[in-house]
């Protein structure tokens, strides 16, 4: 059990620091797109410092303290109950037999605990943004569970572990290929759960500034860049592993992670922002449909 | 906010019990500012080096300067470069920059936002206006020198300083705060009472806490 909280250790820094200089990294192709030069790729890092080394921080109450708390208790939770490296004993993280359907809870986790906290903030704009977060996350969810159902039906197994194995041997094997409208449906919905545009309206500086952390800084700062830094490649892993065959080694997980995130990069400098109730018509439209022929499809043709 | 909304009234809870409401006590923070001695040494050193490269700004325009910000962020002179970035609430910048006139009406909003951002905190005055009224030296609306109502670090002469000025005056400030002498937050704090006496002699309608964080 030691050696394995030792490994649960272990992975999350390794994970963070990848997830700082990926940040970092898209930051600088955002600056490309945009002709500029843009910050360090290691910049990420100073902020961090910077905001650690504030003299002074404000507090609202005991739910303030806790928002961001939950938000990267989410991040690090989505994490580390899912296998990183298939068959690796360090990134195997603490996955058991039903692991998916508590992956869904924290996805939503971290999000209600920074509406909580953003809520006792006091703060209007954090009030608004909690609310366009909460309404757009649910209509992501739709197509996205209907995909992950997809899925599991088609493996008849809600084991992470499981649906990695069954696609392992050939290409050809991968959720992609055996069903693909399942992975066009989640794609498309996790669109919405990365925070970039067309999908950034709930933390977007010039609509609300910035909406859920308007109030938060220094330490309280830390825990949701951290988050920032972990939760979207943690969901980017549990895309590889539900979609793209898992990996069974550490730089295949780079590059596919890598890969699922340039994905909502590339949508993200090519299209402009939606509004909150645009967004979510768009969500409820063809991501839905193709997740409800993606259900259809596994129960007929599989 | 207006002289109205700061007197004490009666509130009807949805439960329906009454109750009284004291805006300046209930709403906001009463406490004076103190001193935070910085800590000695190496780590201090380590964050002065953090906070000097990596300045966020607070995207608050005052006058006719803050055009001249807004090229910063463009592919021309991209301040990002030197890990300048904007933020959109004063509870997460570092800098406030006042960009050019300041009317007394505005002073009001830049006390408060000051206050708002947490320690350390430094000030860049643009332009001349800040510096001595500029070319509004004989206005009856405007603050002349504005050192005498917030701890300024640096200043930016000019009217209107070019972008390229305005990168200059980045890398002063860099250079004061990794030396430990940018203390504007510790400056106000010790000399309180006389910023509240000067902005008091300007602000004739006061209608805010004396101290807001």
């Amino acid at each position: 059990m030691g050696e394995k909280i030792l490994f649960a250790f272990i992975s999350v820094f390794v994970t963070l620091n990848y997830g700082y200089l990926l940040n970092g990294l898209i930051r600088k192709i955002y600056a490309r797109v945009g002709r500029r030069h843009g910050i360090p790729f290691y910049q990420m890092y100073i902020d961090l410092f910077k905001s650690l080394g504030q003299r002074s921080n404000i507090r609202h109450g005991v739910m303030f303290y806790l928002g961001p708390v939950f938000r990267f208790t989410g991040g690090i939770g989505l994490f580390l109950f899912m296998p990183m490296i298939f068959g690796s004993k360090i990134f195997g993280n603490f996955s058991f037999s039903g692991d998916l359907i508590l992956l869904l809870s924290f996805q939503f986790f971290g999000t209600l605990g920074m509406a909580l906290g953003a809520g006792e903030s006091g703060h209007p704009h954090s009030a608004i943004g909690v609310t366009r977060g909460l309404a757009q996350m649910t209509a992501v969810e739709v197509p996205f569970v209907l995909a992950l159902m997809a899925v599991a039906i088609q493996y008849d197994s809600l084991s992470l572990h499981e649906i990695i194995a069954a696609q392992q041997g050939s290409i050809l094997n991968w959720t992609l290929f055996t069903n693909p409208f399942a992975v066009v449906a989640a794609m498309l919905a996790v669109l919405g759960s990365f925070m970039r545009p067309p999908f950034d309206v709930v933390l977007a500086p010039q609509e609300i500034p910035i909406g859920p952390p308007t109030e938060y800084h220094s330490n309280y700062l830390v825990y949701l860049q951290s988050n920032r830094a972990i939760f979207p490649l943690a969901k980017a892993v549990l895309f590889m592993n539900l979609f793209f065959g898992g990996a069974t080694s550490f730089p295949e997980m780079m590059l596919k992670t890598f890969l699922v995130i340039m994905w909502s990069v590339f949508v993200g400098v090519s299209f402009p922002r939606f509004k909150v109730e645009q967004s979510i018509r768009w969500f409820l439209g063809i991501p839905l449909v193709i997740g409800l022929l993606a259900v259809a499809y596994v129960q007929f043709f599989l | 906010m207006s002289l109205d909304d700061i007197k004490i009234k009666k509130v009807i809870s949805p439960d329906g019990e009454e109750f009284e409401v004291n805006p300046l006590q209930d709403y906001f923070c009463t406490d004076r500012p103190e001193e935070i001695k910085p800590v000695r040494g190496i780590l201090e050193k380590f964050y002065n080096w953090a906070r000097s490269e990596s300045i966020w700004i607070l995207g608050f325009g005052t006058g006719c300067g803050a055009i001249e910000m807004r090229p910063l962020m463009t592919p021309r002179f991209d301040a990002y470069r030197f890990g300048i970035q904007w933020r959109p609430t004063p509870r997460q910048s570092n800098l406030l920059i006042v960009s050019g006139y300041l009317s007394v009406k505005t002073l009001k909003r830049v006390i408060r936002v000051y206050e708002q951002m947490q320690s350390p905190k430094y000030v860049i005055g643009l332009g001349s206006c800040t510096i001595n009224g500029g070319m509004y030296f004989d206005s009856y609306n405007t603050i002349k020198r504005l050192d005498y109502y917030l701890p300024v670090d640096v200043y930016i002469a000019g009217c209107m300083p070019r972008p390229e000025a305005l990168i200059a005056g980045f890398e002063k400030l860099k250079s004061l705060i990794k030396q430990g002498k940018a203390e504007g937050a510790n400056d106000y704090a010790n000399k309180f009472d006389w910023y509240k006496e000067n902005q008091k002699a300007v602000i004739l309608d006061w209608d805010m806490p004396d101290y807001n964080w």
